[in-house]
């Protein structure tokens, strides 16, 4: 009896016995490997099935090369402005009290309520033939659907709540004291700016801009419906992947796939260190109020 | 540099936080506003600062109108409630910072900056800990950081929002002294805002007590404390209580009992407020007289809460605390020093 009563004080009361444990950690581990990664392997193990010349072979064929040229160049202009007008964004949302505050937080995620295809055919019913601005720009020789810009401003489109999700509740969290107390030592707007408010953010906005260049490279839906996928001219590497799977080049296909994956990987790599190093910073501000 | 406040009136969406408040601070005086929350004893403070600016009224420096002035342009020296240290710096660079902000033209050479940065931390006795990061400080460190911070840019006026707010009784009653000595030292005109009486009693020079957006009184600790111009004042500095009396021909009575004190050409119904410590211990008639309900000890009085009149009306008086009264005891007093307030 007396044993007995010890036993129990021994374990803790949110403990359970070593068969759930088991029986949990295995059913966890068996949906992970079968829906995470083993999606990769196959995807890595396709790719260098007949060997690592034709793979780097593969990648090296024009349609693959400008695929890859071209998801860079989207990716590099969609995401500095992402920055821009996600820091411009949650600096207004955070720090500053406005009528229509909420419509404009809502609005922010609109993007991620919305699915891709859909966002697509907003530009499409924009700047497409049959509406009142694509024919005007066409008269100035400007083309926005099935070119660059169109596949440019649909990535904006869909990447925009990114690097704005992540600011909010951090700089909401931060509150504006210190730039109140910055301003009162005689520090200028700017200078607020660059040496209190972003430094305050920099790890939350490093890991925005991570998820925000993750998903401007792996974008399909939105980009597929505005793209026209023009071979060599307007597919990205999502939709250049699609387009060698259906033409049989299954080679081809899976090493353009794996590049994706590998920035997949890479990116859940750095967002893994960053909430470690970002984690730390949180919770010594935690400790500073 | 002396401040004042001309008729100043500040609404939030439309919800006033001020009603044209007036105070006239002098050059180099440490003065408390003082004022339960929602007082708007912060927001007078930020006015001056210029964090927020006035729906209406004036604000001087001196003789220079600063109303129009931008809080960079003021050039006062701000502590706030939670530190509002930059966490991301160290503590000399913390203090560095509004000397290395200035434009080029004023701003002085880098190792000029270091040494008056080093001087101040040595002021606020935190020689040492130069290259630790504010998280790496306590409370009362943290708040003296920032006093040094505030003190870098030889400010014209020091304002200090609650500044020992968040720390715990015994590091606020030693920073309360050493600020005073810096004070005395250093000779900044000082407005601080605090909720706390005894900080403010303790610290100020003067003190300004508020409530719901105006200012009740102003002066030095002792005439606030003993000639209590409102009823807010009476209640909120130090302990009072208060009964509904009637005045007869001069005399103060409670119900159909004479308190034994009178208050020549007053007349008709009113509250008389009294301390529990300005009491006498009378035998007779002509008194207030009362059932103990509890008595506790406090210090080295006796705390006695009386029941007068039935249950109608509770009051608190201090007794000797080796006084014999017992629960239910009968106990007949006078207010020594009392104030005739009009009926509310």
């Amino acid at each position: 009896m007396a044993a007995n009563s010890r036993v129990r004080r021994l374990t803790s009361p949110t403990n359970e016995p070593v068969y759930v444990r088991w029986i949990l950690i295995i059913v966890g581990l068996l949906f992970m490997a079968l829906f995470l990664v083993l999606p990769v392997v196959a995807v890595f193990s396709e790719a260098l099935r007949q060997g690592i010349g034709v793979y780097f072979q593969s990648l090296m064929q024009p349609d693959a090369l400008s695929a890859i040229r071209l998801t860079l160049l989207v990716a590099a202009i969609a995401v500095p402005l992402n920055v821009v007008f996600g820091v411009a964004a949650s600096w207004a949302i955070a720090k500053f009290e406005f009528k229509g505050k909420a419509f404009l937080t809502t609005l922010i995620d609109l993007p991620f309520s919305v699915s891709p295809v859909i966002s697509g055919l907003v530009y499409v019913l924009l700047f497409g033939s049959g509406s009142v601005l694509g024919p005007w720009l066409r008269s100035y020789n400007i083309e926005i659907l099935f070119a660059v810009p169109g596949i440019v401003l649909a990535t904006i489109f869909v990447t925009f709540p990114f690097v704005a999700r992540e600011l909010i509740p951090l700089m909401q969290d931060q509150g504006s004291g210190d730039e109140e107390a910055a301003l009162s030592l005689g520090a200028s707007g700017w200078q607020t700016f660059w040496r209190v408010t972003l430094p305050n953010i920099k790890w939350g906005l490093l890991y925005g801009v991570l998820l925000c260049n993750a998903r401007a490279m792996g974008e399909f839906g939105a980009v597929a419906v505005v793209s026209g996928k023009i071979r060599g001219q307007t597919t990205t590497m999502p939709l250049q992947v699609e387009m060698f799977y259906n033409e049989y080049q299954s080679t081809a296909a899976f090493a353009l796939a794996s590049l994706l994956a590998l920035l997949a990987l890479v990116t859940l790599v750095l967002k893994t260190a960053l909430e470690w190093r970002f984690g730390d910073e949180l919770a010594a501000t935690g400790r500073g109020h | 540099m002396e401040v004042r406040v001309q008729n100043v009136r500040k609404e939030f969406d439309r919800f006033p936080a001020l009603h044209d408040v007036s105070l006239d601070i002098a050059s180099g005086e440490l003065i408390a506003l003082l004022g339960p929350s929602g007082s708007g004893k912060t927001t007078l403070l930020r006015l001056i600062a210029g964090l927020e600016r006035p729906t209406a009224g004036r604000i001087f420096f001196g003789d220079e109108d600063a109303s129009e002035k931008s809080v960079q342009e003021r050039n006062i020296g701000f502590v706030f409630q939670h530190y509002a240290l930059f966490r991301h710096m160290t503590i000399l660079e913390n203090v560095s910072f509004g000397l290395e902000v200035r434009p080029r033209s004023n701003r002085p050479p880098k190792a000029e900056i270091r040494r008056r940065a080093r001087e101040l931390l040595d002021l606020v006795q935190l020689s040492g800990l130069e290259k630790r990061y504010p998280s790496q400080l306590s409370g009362g460190q943290r708040q003296r950081v920032a006093l040094a911070r505030a003190l870098a840019i030889e400010p014209r006026v020091l304002l200090l929002d609650e500044p020992f707010g968040a720390l715990d009784a015994q590091v606020r009653r030693e920073l309360r002294k050493w600020l005073r000595e810096i004070h005395d030292r250093t000779g900044h005109t000082t407005v601080f805002v605090t909720h706390d009486q005894e900080e403010a009693l303790e610290l100020a020079d003067r003190l300004c007590v508020m409530s719901q957006g105006k200012i009740e009184q102003v002066g030095t600790p002792d005439t606030v404390y003993d000639q209590p111009q409102s009823p807010f004042v009476f209640g909120f500095i130090g302990e009072s209580s208060v009964l509904p009396v009637n005045i007869e021909r001069g005399d103060i009575w409670l119900g159909d009992r004479p308190v034994g004190i009178s208050s020549p050409g007053a007349t008709g119904t009113a509250r008389l407020f009294f301390r529990p410590h300005d009491i006498e211990l009378v035998e007779g008639d002509a008194a207030l007289s009362g059932v103990v309900a509890s008595s506790r000890r406090v210090g080295g009085t006796r705390r006695v809460e009386l029941d007068i009149g039935g249950a109608a009306h509770r009051v608190e008086i201090d007794l000797p605390f080796d006084h014999p009264a017992g629960e239910r005891s009968q106990i007949s007093f006078r207010p020594k020093r009392w104030k005739l307030f009009p009926a509310a």
